[in-house]
């Protein structure tokens, strides 16, 4: 036993070193850069350094020095971040500053510092890309719109949805029974809902025409306003100011499923002959659409939001999808300047289709080693 | 003036918000901040506005004595009850409207509303899965995969033999129905499914119906989803230069340039 213990003594210290080398020192982050932070609105400067390969790194310190005050330590990154975003200064004053990588027990400064100054941008250039597609699509609609102007005749596919509109409005003239029209969830400054009321406008003329009660319950107080006004000046342009009712059109509340729980009880009570269902939908679509359904209302609806776009496909007679809510408006007053600038819209999406194809035809090419210049045309098409 | 001056209004606001887009200048993003700030005070005026037509609506459903008037006291009655706690007690947390009103009155019933979709959903997919037309019987069966595939019995499921079982059902609907479509549709998918399998090596894929489900999910529905996206995105656009031009007037009630 004593033989082997000695053994195992003798054998450990030949196995353990005589004595530790001593560790090189941490070496100095290199190439700091100090630029004022690119398109925003000043009150920061963008600090890129290159890294330090070793094991022992623990990160990066920060140093600035403000004029006419000691350096200080602002911040730290971690080991594999080598930038730094140093906001919340003053546009236009001189500011320098130093890196430092530290472990455990070593901290070792750049020997260089850098110096920057930050100043608010005045153009946005990242957005760049946005002004140009922008620019091209104003300047197709423009174009369909001159030449509307001129009285080139333009062809627009048949929509089931807005013809049934006319069919809809008659029925409920015959049955003697209201129409409900609900402009959505949404607040006036989402698209669906301006296009909603556009739609209202035509709707209620319609409504004035055939002297059929128009019921519409709002959500949102401002939409309420403006809807108001809107049918109150259909109705004087069909030529019935009189046959306006300002209570038929009314605000129930901004609570989404107690606005819902409120349309179901108007169906109900007085089972309306036509419902519209045109706006921005949230979950209640379905509630609203299968309680109509219930009602044996014929049913038009439409909305921009895909994921309601199902529920009102399953349980009403007409779906405008999309985009064709944007155009019901030109298509139900067939002003050639509204339809005009649906052509435009039409161009804007082949423009996209074709980007698209490019896009990925780029993106793959990209992937050949010689060919890798691509990426660089395919960052023109993202957004910062 | 009635009308030009809301449209010179837009025509100016409109040009601006879309500069001031492209713009990250302070100033630019203070004018954003004001505008948003406006929009804040025009929507509380606008609400004395709505809580003017709800009180008006209901006091003369109840003169009237309208059909469901009964209601109408309730509403009154907790608006009114609404407007003396807020007043009264304030509105902060911890006291009586957001601890009386809201978490034992609204809350509850907003989620009992929110409940009541889930019987809408059934009997709302019980009427779109009824296989009347082709696209109908597609949408079924890819409900169907999708639904199955959703829950953990549909993990221990092979694709393929729940390709076959379907082909069966469909050979038996089409001999029983004597549909020749169904009959032949039968016949295609049984070729798919042996070219599948490698003919005579009869090699059943391993591809299990999750996986299935997931691909239907974000291969052909989300294809669907974008095309509807760029054609919203597009013609949201073309609405708002509409409006901002004054060439779209229905929000002024309609009307010719």
């Amino acid at each position: 036993m004593v033989v082997i213990l000695t053994l195992l003594a003798v054998l450990g210290q030949a196995a353990a070193p005589e004595s530790l080398p001593a560790a090189p020192p941490l070496a100095a982050p290199s190439g700091l850069s100090a630029a004022d932070t690119p398109n925003d609105q000043g009150k920061s400067v963008t600090l890129s350094w290159a890294g330090v390969e070793d094991g022992r790194l623990e990160g990066y310190l920060v140093e600035r020095t403000e004029p006419d005050s000691l350096p200080a330590v602002i911040g730290s990154t971690k080991p594999g971040e080598t930038g730094y975003l140093d906001e919340g200064l003053v546009d236009g004053r001189k500011y320098s500053y130093r890196v430092a990588a530290f472990a455990a027990a070593d901290t070792a400064w750049a020997a260089e510092g850098a110096v920057a100054t930050s100043r608010p941008q005045f153009f946005n250039t990242g957005r760049i890309n946005i002004l140009i597609a922008m620019g091209l699509f104003f300047a197709l609609v423009i174009y369909f719109i001159e030449n509307a102007k001129r009285g080139k005749q333009l062809f627009v596919r048949r929509i089931a949805g807005l013809d049934a509109v006319e069919e809809a409005v008659g029925r409920a003239t015959e049955m003697g029974k209201p129409i409900i029209y609900v402009p959505g969830l949404g607040s006036v400054a989402d698209i669906a809902t301006i296009a909603s009321i556009n739609i209202l406008g035509e709707v209620a003329k319609k409504t004035a025409q055939y002297d059929s009660a128009l019921l519409v319950p709002n959500r949102d107080a401002i939409v309420y306003t403006v809807v108001r006004e809107v049918v109150k000046e259909s109705y004087t342009k069909a030529g019935r100011p009189d046959a306006f009712k300002s209570d038929n059109v009314f605000f129930v509340t901004d609570q989404q499923f107690a606005y819902a729980a409120a349309v179901d009880g108007l169906m109900v009570r007085e089972k309306p002959a036509t419902n519209f269902f045109l706006g921005t939908f949230w979950a209640e679509s379905l509630i609203l659409a299968e309680t109509g359904a219930s009602t044996g209302a014929i049913q038009i609806a439409g909305t921009d939001s895909v994921f309601q776009l199902p529920f009102f496909i399953t349980a009403c007679d007409y779906t405008l999808i999309g985009e064709e809510l944007y155009a019901a408006s030109a298509y139900l007053s067939r002003e050639p300047l509204l339809l005009g600038s649906l052509k435009g819209q039409d161009y804007g999406k082949m423009i996209i289709l074709l980007t698209v194809v490019v896009g990925s035809a780029l993106l793959l090419l990209s992937k050949v080693q010689s060919l890798s210049f691509f990426t660089k045309i395919l960052g023109f098409f993202s957004t910062r | 003036m009635k009308r030009s001056i809301p449209l010179a209004i837009c025509l100016v606001m409109g040009i601006a918000m879309m500069i001031q887009f492209f713009v990250p200048h302070p100033v630019s993003v203070g004018f954003f901040d004001l505008t948003t700030k406006w929009v804040r005070i025009v929507a509380a005026f606008a609400l004395v506005l709505g809580t003017g037509s709800l009180v008006m609506y209901h006091v003369d459903k109840l003169k009237r004595k309208r059909e469901g008037w009964v209601y109408s006291i309730v509403t009154l009655v907790a608006a009114l009850v609404t407007t003396v706690v807020g007043l009264g007690w304030g509105v902060k947390p911890g006291r009586p409207l957001q601890d009386v009103i809201f978490q034992n009155f609204l809350v509850p019933l907003n989620a009992s509303m929110f409940a009541i979709l889930a019987f809408y959903m059934a009997s709302a997919a019980y009427r779109a899965f009824r296989a009347r037309t082709r696209e109908a019987a597609l949408l079924l069966i890819a409900a169907f995969v999708v639904m199955l595939g959703m829950v953990p019995i549909g993990a221990k499921i092979p694709m393929f033999w729940f390709m076959v079982a379907l082909a069966v059902a469909l050979l038996i609907v089409g001999i029983t129905g004597r549909s020749k479509m169904l009959v032949v549709g039968t016949g295609v998918l049984v070729v798919g499914l042996l070219v599948w399998m490698g003919f005579w090596k009869f090699r059943v894929p391993q591809l299990m119906l999750p996986d299935t489900a997931e691909w239907v999910l974000s291969v052909p529905n989300m294809a669907a989803k974008r095309a509807i996206l760029f054609g919203v995105a597009l013609g949201g656009i073309a609405t708002s230069l509409k409006v901002i031009l004054g060439i779209e007037r229905g929000w002024l009630g309609g009307g010719k340039q």
